[in-house]
């Protein structure tokens, strides 16, 4: 889908993604031109549709990960998964703070190694050197982790 | 008011979901590059022990030195990965997961290893309107057993599919090189009703039907080895001849059989099976 700046006839561009988490879905568009943002807002049948197909409204900006599809979308148990090792302590890899970790704990066992990864390597990418609640949030805007 | 429409509007669109979905077929048939053959084994209805069938025959060919995996596609009722002693964790890395061992060495993907003992499916989105959308959510799972499983060089990848012809058309979707379909039945007029439906299906839909097993061929004693009756009727040979297909095998119901150490008839299928593959 495409968003149209009627004003400026210049289609807009996406900006960000919500998943507030109450299965409804929401993403940004700004006019490149004028600057006008609009949101698009899908109720969670809608959201459910395009999630079920396993595509993301505005892009990717990660390839998919492993089993990503089957542990975003069962309800599975916490064991099902033996992910790979920690790569804290490696040189070059990022660290998790303690409060970075409670928050990890929180998350369903089933997703909670690729969720680990997904930040681990957002903070490799971008050279950051601990993992803190303040890199998690950012992550989880700039790569659209709400759900997770 | 005039306003431009999605192809008058040149610029490319970022979501792209239809290059998403094109990226997804491409990781499968990526995966199953290395696999030679892909088959499925159906039936049409439920309790003709077709996950038994898919068990032996994997074990069978495994034991006749073919690399061999399942994908165990029964979403609701998956059996074949404790048929074939095969348990998780599942062991993830880089370049996807690895597929669990069973007997014989065979590689296992089944939902038996994401799922609590006795737990049903349960999909992690509200259950309001999920007609709608739950027959996706399968198809997506099936696509992560088959695309994101680290299968490596396979000689026969065998699909136990749920009864029905349904799980079929989703694999020529998802599976275009899919070699066939192996039909399994009791010997009841009952079944051969059921699977001659599904194997109608599967013919009109284009596929290819590689033979019938009949399953429960009789009652076999396990004291003697005498086959005895279990089931009136015909319906493996009737329904070979009315597709014009083989009958691969007769099987009788043997109360000591495991698929971990499938009998003799077992490794007479797999021959015709590879020779009907070549």
């Amino acid at each position: 889908m495409k968003f149209l700046c009627l004003d400026c006839d210049q289609q807009m561009t996406f900006a960000e993604r919500k998943e507030p988490g109450d299965g409804t879905f929401a993403a940004s568009f700004t006019c490149p031109a004028c600057g006008r943002s609009v949101a698009m807002l899908a109720n969670p049948m809608e959201t459910q549709l395009v999630g079920a197909l396993g595509v993301r409204i505005g892009g990717r900006e990660l390839d998919e990960q492993p089993m990503e599809f089957v542990r975003k979308n069962v309800v599975g148990r916490d064991d099902a998964f033996a992910d790979a090792p920690d790569q804290a302590g490696v040189p070059g890899r990022p660290v998790w703070t303690a409060e970075a970790e409670e928050r990890l704990r929180r998350v369903p066992g089933f997703v909670r190694g690729m969720v680990k990864k997904i930040y681990g390597e957002y903070a490799a990418d971008r050279g950051i050197a601990e993992i803190t609640p303040a890199v998690m949030d950012q992550a989880r805007i700039e790569l659209g982790l709400e759900g997770m | 008011m005039t306003f431009r429409t999605y192809f008058a509007v040149p610029d490319k669109d970022r979501s792209d979901l239809m290059g998403q979905v094109t990226a997804q077929r491409a990781r499968v048939a990526e995966r199953l590059a290395t696999v030679r053959s892909v088959v499925t084994v159906v039936s049409g209805k439920g309790g003709v022990g077709k996950s038994f069938t898919t068990a032996s025959l994997a074990v069978a060919a495994a034991r006749r030195g073919l690399a061999v995996g399942v994908v165990d596609a029964d979403l609701r009722s998956p059996t074949v990965a404790r048929m074939l002693g095969a348990a998780g964790p599942l062991a993830v890395g880089e370049s996807g997961v690895t597929p669990a061992a069973g007997a014989a060495g065979v590689r296992v993907m089944s939902a038996d290893f994401l799922l609590d003992d006795g737990k049903p499916l349960v999909w992690r989105e509200p259950p309001a309107e999920g007609f709608v959308w739950r027959g996706a959510m399968e198809v997506g799972a099936l696509r992560a057993f088959l695309g994101d499983v680290a299968w490596g060089a396979l000689d026969l990848l065998l699909v136990d599919l749920p009864p029905g012809a349904d799980g079929m058309s989703d694999m020529a979707t998802l599976a275009p090189a899919l070699a066939g379909a192996v039909a399994v039945t009791i010997p009841s007029e009952e079944s051969r009703r059921s699977v001659a439906r599904t194997m109608r299906a599967l013919v009109d839909g284009g596929q290819t039907v590689l033979g019938v097993i009949e399953n429960m061929a009789g009652y076999a004693c396990g004291a003697c080895g005498h086959v005895g009756p279990l089931f009136r009727g015909s319906a493996g040979t009737d329904l070979a001849g009315e597709f014009r297909v083989d009958l691969l095998g007769r099987i009788p119901f043997d109360p000591s059989a495991t698929p971990e150490e499938p009998g003799r008839a077992w490794g007479t299928i797999v021959d015709m099976l590879i020779e009907r593959l070549r």
